[in-house]
């Protein structure tokens, strides 16, 4: 079935079937999950912005310490003021920074545009339904997410400024610091675990119940089993952390010691507390989330990249069972291997080597996918457009990433890397350089759909380019850092523990090291310059950019594409029956070089 | 534009949408409630030995609350068959009878609430403990208890142990080191047990609120679509009985063990 | 729900009150193992626990239907209880395991 409507110059959904909403309705309390997921696109996004620019503070902070930060110090200053009195970042406002900068990227970014974003949109579309199967939830959970990470921002400017204890919030710590911001940061994560969860019910839900006729479970797109595995893991990891959360708001707020142990000194002095808790306890709660959490940010970036690879490739995916069965896998083992990153906690020999095993274990599924993607390009006709750069880009970048993820499995290598900056560079290798890079090929991949213009080529190749460029300077020297000991979440850049604090001192981080952070500086500095042609390609094409000439320009088989442009309130003009698998690109015999999953099989 | 299975299951899943949706979110509530009994496991199984109390919490009460909470599990299945067979007044009574059976656990949760937060622990200058409940206030800041004074706090932590004769004290602001009720910051049990029931209570209120509005306005769906609307009671009934599950498990361990 | 509703209100609403009165002696006996003097109290709370896994078999499996529910909500069920053993079990074997230098810190 051919969609039969000409792009469509305008970009919200038609509502000419439907008495008018208005604009409320239309586009701030829509129950459409297009017009949510845009919401959920946008917050997140400018989320994004604001975690980027926070990290660039930081590097600014650890590669020249104590001084003014240039162009934005007065501002903070005036917006801060103690914390970064006369343009400095004093260590707390660091800590700030860093703290925040990791929940901002992980949970109101990344998880949000990943999961939100493109599984609100996509997943009702890849399936031939007409929306998700609770539209109300749907809503809810925008506008609590958004209400989560209002009071994330807000607690930017109270006393004492935001959480300063790590995006992992360990208690004593967490719960002496003297500031508020380490209670809003809780309750902030209330609201947000609410709302994945409010979510992450929706599509499940959603995929079992309203798949068309026809869509069998092995002819879903992967992407579509990316979320639902993705879902499942928000849905059953997040739930201890809301409780452990709760029992640390209560450890704040109300007096209690759930995580606080007897004798607890806090600035020389016995803590007045009832005592008897365990902060190890945070830990394990923290981290049976925070690890599935991980697969939650990489398995749609995986989806998505297939999706890319085989429409540019013009050939199935290779090895899409094995594919599926990966995924599923996966999401089981994440539940199994939290505690390594808890090696260095005084854990016995044996449990650690059943979390190494595990953790090992877990590894195989992740191979299996990205060589099922490697090979799927071998003999296919690919067309090299933006999003197959970023596609192809990816596959490299998330190999790193989970190579180097390697000794940080095993207890033993992981004595010597734990909290240093090597995990910062295995684990951003897979996020900024694997998962973005997905997210930033989806966003040139799917624009037309939605919008009916396509983004520049030009500058999409250029933002790709630089981006690619910039962030392998900006994580590599990473490892190096690491590898020499340099620990994580210092303020000074490691000064104090340089060579430059005195000669002969055995272990002490060389000139060289800490000279990497001037490098990683400009890099960061380079990758924020190649953004800005995305940002600005990405606006501007919304009105200007070319006007593509089929609801099905990148002529792709899956179902979003046999839409009109953009999908109006309902999606589909008539019902979608399924016929073929998800990828059925240059069959043997047929016409064009691409069978849609709903075009009827031609009478022979 | 019309979202299918809302009201008639999907053929090859056997249930509808809402069915699903509910038992996917109860899934989430019982890793929600596992994380803070695994909490209890690990604390419980860390504490020094002595310092674990137990018996602390009235088994009359807690038993009568467990009776009410299965009684209203009863009327809220039975509020979802009336619906299925069509009897609308047997669903208002029903319905009924079960907010006013979490009405009155909550009434009985409250009181004990309070019974704890009244009851306070007094370390006096010197070395002995004065434990009871809170009589008055006096003007100089003497305090006034109704209970008994120990040697130490090891013989608070078995509250079925005999309790020999309570009677006034009155201990002087003077005589006063430090002064606490029993509330969540007393110790790792409370703590707990204020954080378990707290959390357990307040999904009460959230059935007792979707009970309500199906009680009342909501019971207007029963013109239009009663189908849909005996779904929506079916879907608040199990998120109700999954509340009634968990006070199954609170209760033992909490008031028993 | 699927199944055909052929059985009068009075009698479906006996059967629940049956289920109610075998939940209200699941307590019953759980109240009065806590006060019995047996020697062992880990014993007893094994057997608490285990009244308690019986009155909830009994809430889920008849009150909740699980007993006649579908196969795709068993599954769920079943991952989630796999799961919440999985977090309570690691945990507690975690807190246990630990070298012997730290072991004093063990009862």
């Amino acid at each position: 079935m051919q969609a039969t409507t000409q792009a469509i110059p305008h970009t919200f959904p038609d509502h000419a079937a439907h008495e008018d909403l208005g604009f409320w309705r239309k586009y701030v309390f829509s129950i459409d999950h297009k017009v949510i997921g845009v919401q959920y696109g946008f917050t997140a996004l400018g989320f994004l912005l604001f975690g980027f620019f926070l990290m660039l503070m930081m590097r600014w902070q650890m590669a020249h310490p104590g001084q003014p930060i240039p162009v934005v110090g007065p501002l903070l200053t005036a917006l801060l003021g103690d914390m970064a009195t006369r343009g400095i970042m004093s260590p707390e406002l660091y800590n700030s920074f860093g703290a925040m900068h990791g929940t901002i990227m992980v949970f109101l970014a990344i998880v949000p545009l990943a999961v939100g974003a493109y599984g609100n949109y996509l997943v009702p579309l890849q399936i031939g339904a007409n929306d998700m199967a609770f539209p109300k939830l749907n809503m809810m959970s925008y506008q609590v997410y958004f209400v989560g990470g209002v009071i994330m921002l807000v607690s930017f400017f109270i006393p004492g400024g935001a959480a300063q204890a790590g995006w992992t919030s360990y208690p004593p710590l967490s719960t002496s610091i003297p500031t508020d911001g380490q209670t809003y940061w809780l309750i902030g994560m209330v609201f947000l675990i609410t709302s994945s969860l409010l979510g992450s019910v929706n599509i499940i839900a959603t995929i079992i119940q309203l798949r068309a006729p026809g869509l069998t479970w092995m002819r879903l797109p992967f992407h579509v089993w990316a979320q639902f595995t993705a879902a499942f893991l928000l849905l059953l990891a997040f739930p201890p952390l809301e409780a452990a959360g709760v029992m640390q708001l209560m450890d704040r707020v109300a007096g209690t010691s759930f995580f606080l142990p007897t004798g607890l000194a806090v600035g020389g002095n016995l803590a007045n507390i009832s005592g008897g808790g365990s902060p190890l306890l945070w830990q394990h709660l923290f981290w049976f989330l925070a690890h599935p959490e991980v697969y939650v940010l990489i398995l749609p970036a995986l989806g998505i990249i297939t999706e890319i690879i085989a429409n540019n490739t013009r050939k199935p995916i290779w090895g899409y069972r094995s594919m599926v069965y990966s995924a599923l896998g996966l999401g089981f083992m994440s539940f199994l291997v939290w505690a390594h990153h808890m090696y260095l906690t005084g854990m016995g020999t044996k449990i650690a080597t059943f979390f190494q095993t595990t953790t090992m274990i877990i590894s195989i599924p992740s191979v299996i996918i990205l060589t099922c993607l490697l090979i799927s390009l071998w003999g296919g006709s690919i067309r090299l457009n933006t999003p197959m750069l970023f596609a192809l880009a990816f596959l490299p970048m998330f190999g790193i990433g989970g190579l180097t993820g390697l000794p940080l499995g095993f207890s033993a290598s992981d004595i010597h890397l734990h909290d240093t900056y090597y995990v910062i560079g295995h684990f951003h290798y897979v996020v900024a350089p694997g998962t973005i890079f997905a997210l930033f090929a989806g966003i040139y991949f799917w624009f037309p759909k939605l919008t009916g213009r396509r983004m520049s080529e030009y500058w999409g190749k250029v933002h790709f380019w630089g981006s690619f460029l910039f962030m392998n300077l900006v994580f590599m020297p990473m490892f190096i850092q690491g590898l020499a000991g340099m620990l994580r979440r210092m303020s000074d850049g490691g000064v104090q523990y340089s060579a430059l604090k005195g000669t002969g001192v055995s272990g002490a981080l060389s000139e060289t090291v800490i000279g990497l952070n001037h490098f990683i500086l400009w890099g960061a500095v380079g990758l924020a310059i190649a953004q800005v042609p995305f940002i600005l390609n990405l606006f501007w094409s919304i009105r200007h950019g070319e006007r593509v000439t089929s609801d099905n320009p990148w002529d792709s088989t899956t179902l979003e594409w046999q839409t009109p442009t953009p999908p109006p309130h309902g999606n589909f003009l008539t019902p979608p029956s399924v016929y073929r698998m998800p990828y059925e690109y240059s069959v043997p015999g047929a016409a064009k070089d691409f069978l849609p999953q709903n075009e009827p099989p031609v009478k022979p | 534009m019309e979202i299918a299975y809302t009201v008639h299951p999907r053929p090859d899943t056997g249930v509808y949408n809402a069915k699903l949706g509910m038992w996917l979110f109860l899934a989430s509530e019982v890793m929600l409630f596992g994380g803070l009994f695994s909490s209890y496991i690990l604390l419980r199984a860390g504490a020094l030995p002595g310092t674990w109390p137990s018996g602390w919490l009235s088994v009359p009460l807690g038993t009568l609350n467990t009776i009410i909470l299965a009684l209203s599990a009863v009327t809220t299945l039975l509020a979802w068959y009336s619906c299925k067979s069509g009897m609308f007044d047997k669903f208002k009574l029903f319905q009924g009878l079960t907010i006013l059976l979490a009405v009155v656990f909550l009434g009985i949760k409250s009181y004990e609430y309070r019974d704890k937060l009244t009851h306070y622990e007094v370390e006096l200058k010197n070395g002995q403990l004065a434990d009871g409940h809170l009589v008055r206030r006096e003007a100089s800041g003497a305090v006034v208890l109704h209970g008994r004074l120990v040697q130490s706090r090891a013989e608070l932590m078995d509250g079925r142990k005999a309790h020999g004769e309570r009677q006034e004290l009155t201990i002087a602001k003077a005589d006063i080191v430090r002064m606490q009720n029993y509330g969540p910051a007393h110790n790792t049990f409370l703590a707990l047990y204020f954080t378990l029931t707290g959390l357990h209570a307040l999904h009460i209120i959230g059935g007792l609120v979707v009970m309500s509005y199906l009680w009342g306005p909501g019971s207007r769906m029963w013109k239009t679509n009663p189908e849909r609307f005996t779904n929506r009671v079916e879907v608040a009934g199990l998120f109700w009985h999954f509340v009634d599950l968990v006070w199954i498990f609170l209760f033992p361990t909490l008031y028993l063990i | 729900m699927s199944e055909t509703h052929v059985e009068a209100f009075g009698s479906y609403a006996r059967r629940c009150g049956a289920v109610f009165l075998a939940v209200v002696c699941g307590t019953l006996i759980m109240v009065g193992a806590s006060y019995a003097p047996l020697a062992s109290r880990p014993l007893v709370i094994g057997f608490i626990l285990a009244a308690a896994s019986v009155n909830a078999f009994l809430v889920a499996g008849y009150l909740m239907h699980l007993i006649t529910e579908k196969k795709m909500i068993f599954a769920v069920l079943a991952l989630t209880a796999f799961l919440f053993v999985v977090l309570m079990g690691l945990s507690v074997w975690a807190s246990r395991d630990v070298p012997a230098i730290l072991a004093p810190a063990l009862k």
